[in-house]
């Protein structure tokens, strides 16, 4: 069969060009995105797996290459506590709702 | 919400000031929503990004300059990367399994995840974004010399080069070669040669007297 | 605890020319290439199954694979002493007879 695979399988690809080396400093925001994942898999209850974190920005798919590394991350996160059944959709919506409208408040 | 661009790696959204993207705003609300189910405190998450803050590649310098002045301690490192460092104090996590690889005369090391962007973040901190990006992490496994020759590293042809994809649950760390004429410097004066990038292997430390 | 070690530093493997379903850590650029463990890495759980919330067990060993670059890439020429070493679990990897050319 042709070779298929996921588009983050990319080691010896071309196409890459040259590599932007500019680099930025990481917001906090990306950092407690970081922090949430460190918690959720090194407790006892391990709530996300590194692994399921990675399987789950795979899943996003080519799709993946107009976010970026945190977006890809809370996505995941996010898909993976809904799966389990930490929250419910509606919980993470309401909470999402309220959240933008505070921002708009202040 | 978000904005969307063409390209394999999109930059990261401006930071505040702005209006939050659908993005932070989901990592706000997630959060929120396991503080209140009592996953997890906000000094938790306060705490965890300290401990982020604190991890610099000054961790791993004052292990490389450790290891060319100490050849007991070097085989230690070599041997079992993890023990090796936790006896420098720093805490290597439930997870770490660091394997340390040397540069020699005939041969160099460079990482690379090429599936994701495993990285030795207890040892240097944060990976920098060419790291995680498409071009390097595709690139690097298979054109290494040209990978170099743009980070301005150009090796001997007599030397080989040995790339290491951190596929599973090992974690690597380049140990440098120590440059000429430093062997009267003192452990700190050697791990201030020593940068986050010779640890990743697309650069080598410099003496002082080396023209950059 | 996991079963006994299939490789042993030195031995010359082949890695499954297999599609990767779901979540795995076998990259698609050694697959159907040969090369030679380097070192037996230990006995881990397999992230296959724990990415889908599953406990991974039995454990599974995983072994550090070099692999020479003249062997995986048609392009690469000159620097015979070039390689790539790549962690793969067990599953992924059957003894051969040598590195094919």
């Amino acid at each position: 069969m042709e070779n298929h695979h996921g588009y983050h399988d990319i080691g010896g690809e071309l196409s890459g060009g040259p590599i932007n080396r500019s680099e930025h400093d990481y917001a906090l925001w990306e950092k407690r995105v970081d922090a949430l994942l460190m918690l959720l898999s090194n407790r006892e209850s391990k709530l996300v797996r590194v692994d399921e974190l990675r399987r789950g920005i795979e899943s996003i798919g080519p799709e993946a290459y107009k976010m970026s590394y945190y977006e890809r991350w809370i996505t995941s996160i996010s898909n993976t506590l809904l799966e389990r059944g930490v929250f419910t959709s509606q919980e993470l919506s309401q909470k999402m709702a309220e959240v933008e409208l505070n921002q708009k408040t202040i | 919400m978000s904005n969307s661009h063409n390209g394999h790696d999109h930059a990261p959204p401006p930071d505040q000031d702005d209006p939050l993207t659908y993005y932070q705003i989901k990592e706000i609300a997630v959060r929120e929503l396991l503080i209140s189910k009592g996953v997890f405190s906000a000094d938790d998450v306060r705490r965890e990004v300290e401990k982020m803050d604190q991890r610099t590649p000054a961790k791993g310098a004052a292990v490389v300059s450790r290891a060319w002045t100490d050849p007991s301690y070097k085989e230690r490192l070599i041997t079992d990367g993890t023990s090796a460092c936790e006896e420098m104090g720093i805490d290597m996590g439930q997870i770490y399994h660091l394997v340390v690889v040397e540069n020699t005369e005939t041969v160099h090391n460079i990482i690379v995840c090429t599936l994701c962007s495993c990285y030795p973040r207890n040892l240097i901190g944060l990976p920098p974004d060419w790291y995680k990006s498409y071009a390097y992490r595709s690139r690097v496994v298979r054109e290494p010399r040209a990978v170099l020759a743009e980070f301005g590293l150009e090796l001997n042809k007599s030397m080989a080069i040995h790339v290491h994809d951190s596929t599973a649950d090992m974690r690597y760390m380049v140990l440098p070669r120590q440059p000429e004429g430093t062997e009267s410097l003192s452990r700190e004066e050697l791990a201030a040669l020593v940068t986050r990038d010779c640890m990743i292997g697309v650069a080598i430390p410099r003496s002082k007297s080396t023209v950059p | 605890m996991g079963m006994a070690a299939k490789f042993k530093t030195g031995d010359t493997v082949a890695v499954r020319r297999a599609p990767s379903i779901g979540h795995t850590r076998t990259p698609h650029y050694i697959k159907g290439k040969t090369g030679v463990v380097e070192r037996v890495c230990g006995d881990f759980a397999n992230p296959e199954e724990l990415a889908y919330a599953r406990d991974g067990l039995p454990l599974r060993t995983l072994y550090r694979v070099r692999f020479s670059q003249l062997h995986l890439w048609p392009d690469y020429s000159n620097f015979e002493g070039d390689t790539v070493d790549v962690e793969i679990y067990e599953h992924w990897l059957e003894l051969a007879e040598k590195v094919e050319a």
